[in-house]
């Protein structure tokens, strides 16, 4: 099977533990203000690359990548997750660390052949590192052209089969910064037992190059970057509701002893 | 044992200049972290206050804030200079005074008259008409021998940076040597040396005999130097202060006899350790004072100049010194080189703020101690100022005892010296086979009159036939060049100094480079994977080139291209070793112009890769800019294919990369994004 990519990235650093083989997949039903890879959204597209031809890549630098290893990103690789299965698969028979980068949107509890496939992909996969755009549905719909059911979803049944999980949450100043939502999000989150990190990430404009590029327009031209400092601030927020939910979480666990 | 030797651990190195076998039976690995460093004193905050205050007096003045116009710089030239006495531990200046810079115009009369001229002062015409009438020069000895060739090679550059107007540099003193002996000591060695050289006066002996006393010459005049500052440098140091003090009297009195390319330190950093470990046993030193000697050495260091012209530094972008000091490495038998004193070297780019000079270069081995590969990383991330070289690739040829001169020769110390060797243009060379050896931009014949390339399309297999003639043709007259570059450097500019802290059998490494890798080996490959049509002027000559289709490019791990690359640097090193070199130098290769690509691209026409005229080239073996789009690793697999035992000189990648993208909140590289709870 081939899988279409976008690119591929030798060294990534940020796309989780240590040095990263990176894999950017080719389309994303998501449509979020503020992506900075609108290439990656269209389906079909692209480089045509097998899993060995993939995973040759990597073996011939492997060095790089003993404390790393393999991340597939996107666009949205789970659009594509017949031939995610198969490269983890593979890769995991290599010994090689798995993780996903992922928006989770793919996600739908009810249909039990998807299901069976997620369940396939979870078993051959080290860490997700699960992008919560927003803790409101409603403005997680403006944001992104998309609900949020299944992505919390999915983080319960990722929790449920006990896979490490960092959370990753771009901020954009106006947008999803509020300390209502910030601790909503930390609440909800806090609730997750294989959570290992949050990775706050402040909102840059260097993505707007591309939709010039691309000609589509750019909605939020008037929004600057968010600077450091307010994201270690957004992040506190949702470290809050972290701590409350584990907080009331304990006191549940003592009232259950104590009954 | 001589009482400076008190506590020290004997050997061979007691009864021969050894410093290696010292070093290997005294220094003390170190493995802890960077929590025993010390912050910079008083003294050395003001000193470099005192320093910045003088830079910003030279920037304003143009470049330069003073120059010698009437003594001819020698070790024992000027009287000594300071910043301020009282408050340097560590002392001596080029000349007397801080920022004052010396004429050394034994390389060349005209060069240093330029200097002078360019930057607004005028050499005394004495010494003009001396140096013009009387006593011969380096660059005048190289232009009565040249041939017309090489002077059109030169003048097309297609052999470039020479070290025929200037100082060669790149050999590098043992300075260590005068810390732990005393020059009375080296003298004696010496002296034994002379007598006892070959009696039957061959021109080499002659040569050997006459060099020997010019060494023996300077070490007398480098006790001199001391006495001017007060030091006693006849008897080895007796404390850390006096064993640094000694030592940068080694290094002073070569760069106020050499203007060379490169004048680099050696690998100091251990040997130095050992003083200081036994001076903090001993409760005479605490850690804030040595941290104060070594932040006021690296301050000296920091200071060396030296009067060049502006297309000098054109050359090599700015008006480095390349005052190279290796750390780090690992032993033979398998333990690490690393000592605290590694760490406070790297630390004075936090104590003093970070600096191009001196060239910190860590000698990187996957066996380093995992606390000091994080202080490096922490220490590149907020200064970006440390150089890396694998020592894992290095030792197999030099030991352990080798110090990089310039960017990446390597070279074992007081034991080997080199032959520095600028650079040929393969680029260049490139467009000549096509062109049939006439120059794409002067238009001038000035190759061998090889039958040109007539087809519209190029055709791999014949260019390849004709590249490689024509780089055979280049590397025997670049040799040739070399050859008398080398033969009057050493008759008209030798290095006595630096030479008498070398062995009395050294081991003559024959540099030569090249530049213009990545576009050669992308051209090749446009020429052999897509289709190369050839643009013409109204002569026939080859001027443009347009590429139809895509092509695999260097720098993204593609074997198809990568090959071409490792392919050339191996031809073009078989038709330099086909060559006879000089005083039975080995000949290496480099692929390491770190700054010169943009000059190099300057001077080159278009090439058949899509570079047009005058765009850069990449610097040394770096893919072309913005061609490798897999990410570093590919790129860097891709560069590490090339054949190092073709190119012994050194291979140089420049990596840049924003803090940000090497990991997040400056610490993803040693654990996970750390949710802290808190309390």
């Amino acid at each position: 099977m081939k899988g279409f990519i976008h690119s591929i990235e030798s060294f990534g650093s940020v796309d989780g533990p240590g040095i990263r083989f990176v894999v950017f997949m080719q389309g994303c039903p998501m449509r979020c203000l503020y992506c900075h890879n609108p290439d990656t959204w269209q389906p079909d597209i692209g480089n045509q690359m097998s899993v060995k031809e993939i995973l040759n890549s990597f073996e011939k630098n492997r060095a790089f990548y003993k404390n790393g290893g393999l991340t597939v990103s996107g666009g949205e690789p789970l659009m594509q997750i017949d031939f995610l299965i198969e490269l983890f698969e593979a890769a995991k028979a290599k010994g090689i660390h798995t993780c996903l980068d992922t928006s989770g949107i793919i996600f739908n509890e009810s249909n039990t052949n998807l299901l069976n496939k997620f369940d396939r992909l979870v078993r051959v996969t080290d860490l997700v590192m699960l992008d919560i755009k927003h803790i409101k549905t409603q403005e997680h719909l403006k944001l992104t052209k998309q609900p949020n059911a299944q992505i919390l979803q999915f983080a319960k049944y990722l929790d449920s089969k006990h896979i490490d999980m960092w959370i990753r949450h771009v901020v954009v100043p106006t947008l999803n910064d509020s300390e209502n939502f910030l601790f909503e999000l930390g609440y909800f989150i806090g609730g997750l037992t294989y959570l290992k990190a949050l990775d706050v990430l402040p909102y840059h404009t260097m993505g707007k190059n591309k939709y010039k590029e691309l000609g589509i327009d750019y909605s939020l031209e008037e929004i600057p970057d968010m600077d450091k400092e307010n994201a270690i601030i957004a992040k506190k927020f949702i470290i809050e509701g972290i701590k409350k939910r584990r907080f009331e979480l304990s006191q549940m666990a003592t009232d259950i002893e104590k009954t | 044992m001589r009482s400076e030797w008190n506590d020290f651990v004997g050997g061979i190195w007691e009864k021969e200049i050894n410093v290696r076998d010292f070093i290997q039976k005294n220094y003390t690995l170190y493995e802890g972290d960077d929590s025993f460093l010390a912050g910079p004193t008083k003294n050395t905050t003001e000193l470099w206050e005192q320093v910045m205050d003088l830079t910003k007096q030279e920037r304003e003045a143009g470049g330069v804030l003073d120059m010698d116009t009437k003594i001819i710089s020698t070790i024992t030239s000027h009287t000594a200079g300071y910043l301020n006495k009282e408050k340097e531990t560590i002392v001596g200046f080029q000349t007397d005074k801080p920022f004052k810079r010396s004429m050394q115009p034994y390389g060349g009369i005209r060069m240093a008259e330029k200097a002078c001229e360019d930057n607004g002062y005028k050499v005394d015409p004495e010494i003009v008409d001396f140096f013009t009438t009387h006593r011969k020069t380096h660059n005048a000895g190289v232009f009565d021998a040249y041939t017309a060739e090489m002077r059109a090679c030169r003048s097309n550059h297609i052999i470039t940076g020479l070290p025929d107007a200037y100082g060669r540099g790149r050999i590098i003193g043992d300075y260590r040597r005068v810390a732990l002996y005393g020059v009375d000591r080296l003298i004696e060695d010496k002296t034994d040396q002379k007598n006892t050289t070959r009696t039957i006066m061959y021109s080499d002996v002659i040569r050997e005999r006459e060099e020997l006393s010019e060494q023996i010459r300077a070490l007398q005049d480098l006790k001199k130097l001391g006495a001017l500052y007060g030091c006693d440098i006849s008897k080895p140091a007796t404390n850390t202060q006096e064993a640094i003090q000694w030592l940068y009297f080694g290094y002073l009195a070569a760069v106020k006899e050499q203007n060379g390319a490169a004048m680099s330190l050696g690998r100091t950093s251990t040997f130095i350790d050992i003083y200081a470990e036994r001076d903090l046993n001993d409760g005479k030193f605490t850690e804030q004072q040595i941290q104060e000697f070594i932040d006021h050495f690296i301050m000296k260091l920091r200071l060396v100049k030296f009067a060049r012209t502006p297309e000098y530094n054109a050359i090599f972008a700015g008006d480095p010194t390349w005052v190279t000091e290796s750390i780090g490495g690992v032993g033979i038998d398998g333990r690490p080189l690393v000592t605290k004193m590694s760490f406070r070297y790297l630390h004075t780019l936090s104590n003093l703020g970070t600096a191009p000079e001196p060239n910190l270069t860590v000698l990187w081995s996957t066996k380093l101690p995992q606390n000091f590969k994080k202080f490096c990383a922490k220490t590149s991330i907020e200064s970006s100022s440390v150089q890396y070289e694998n020592d894992d690739l290095m030792r197999v040829t030099h030991g352990d005892d080798y110090g990089i001169a310039c960017c990446v020769s390597s070279m074992k110390l007081g034991k080997e010296m080199q032959f520095f060797g600028a650079r040929a243009n393969l680029a260049k060379c490139l467009l000549y086979a096509i062109n049939g050896g006439v120059d794409e931009i002067s238009h001038k014949q000035v190759g061998p009159k090889y039958r040109p390339i007539t087809s519209e399309y190029l055709e791999f297999d014949e260019v390849m036939e004709k590249y490689n003639d024509m780089m055979k043709w280049l590397a025997q007259v670049y040799v040739n060049t070399l050859n008398i570059i080398h033969f009057m450097h050493d008759k008209y500019s030798y290095e006595r100094l630096q030479m008498a802290l070398h062995d009395k059998e050294v081991t003559r490494w024959f540099a030569t480079g090249i530049a213009g890798l990545s576009v050669v080996a992308d051209s090749l490959s446009a020429i052999k994977y897509a289709k190369v049509k050839t643009v013409r002027d109204e002569s026939g000559l080859v001027i443009d080139y347009k590429i139809e289709g895509d092509f695999p490019k260097y720098g993204n791990d593609d074997e198809r291209v990568d090959e071409l690359a490792t392919n050339l640097v191996h031809t073009f090193m078989q038709h330099v070793r086909a060559n006879h070199t000089y005083r039975g130098g080995i000949p290496t290769t480099s692929i390491l112009t770190i700054t010169s690509n943009v000059t190099y691209g300057k001077n080159t026409g278009s090439t058949p890769d899509g570079r047009k005229q005058g765009e850069p080239f990449a610097p040394g073996a770096n893919p072309m800019h913005g061609r490798d789009a897999h990410g570093a690793v590919a790129s860097l697999a891709s560069v590490s294919k090339l054949p190092f035992k073709d190119a012994q000189d050194g291979i140089s990648n420049t990596f840049t990369i924003i803090p940000g993208a090497l990991g997040k909140e400056d610490q993803i590289f040693v654990g996970d994004i750390d949710i802290d709870l808190g309390n």
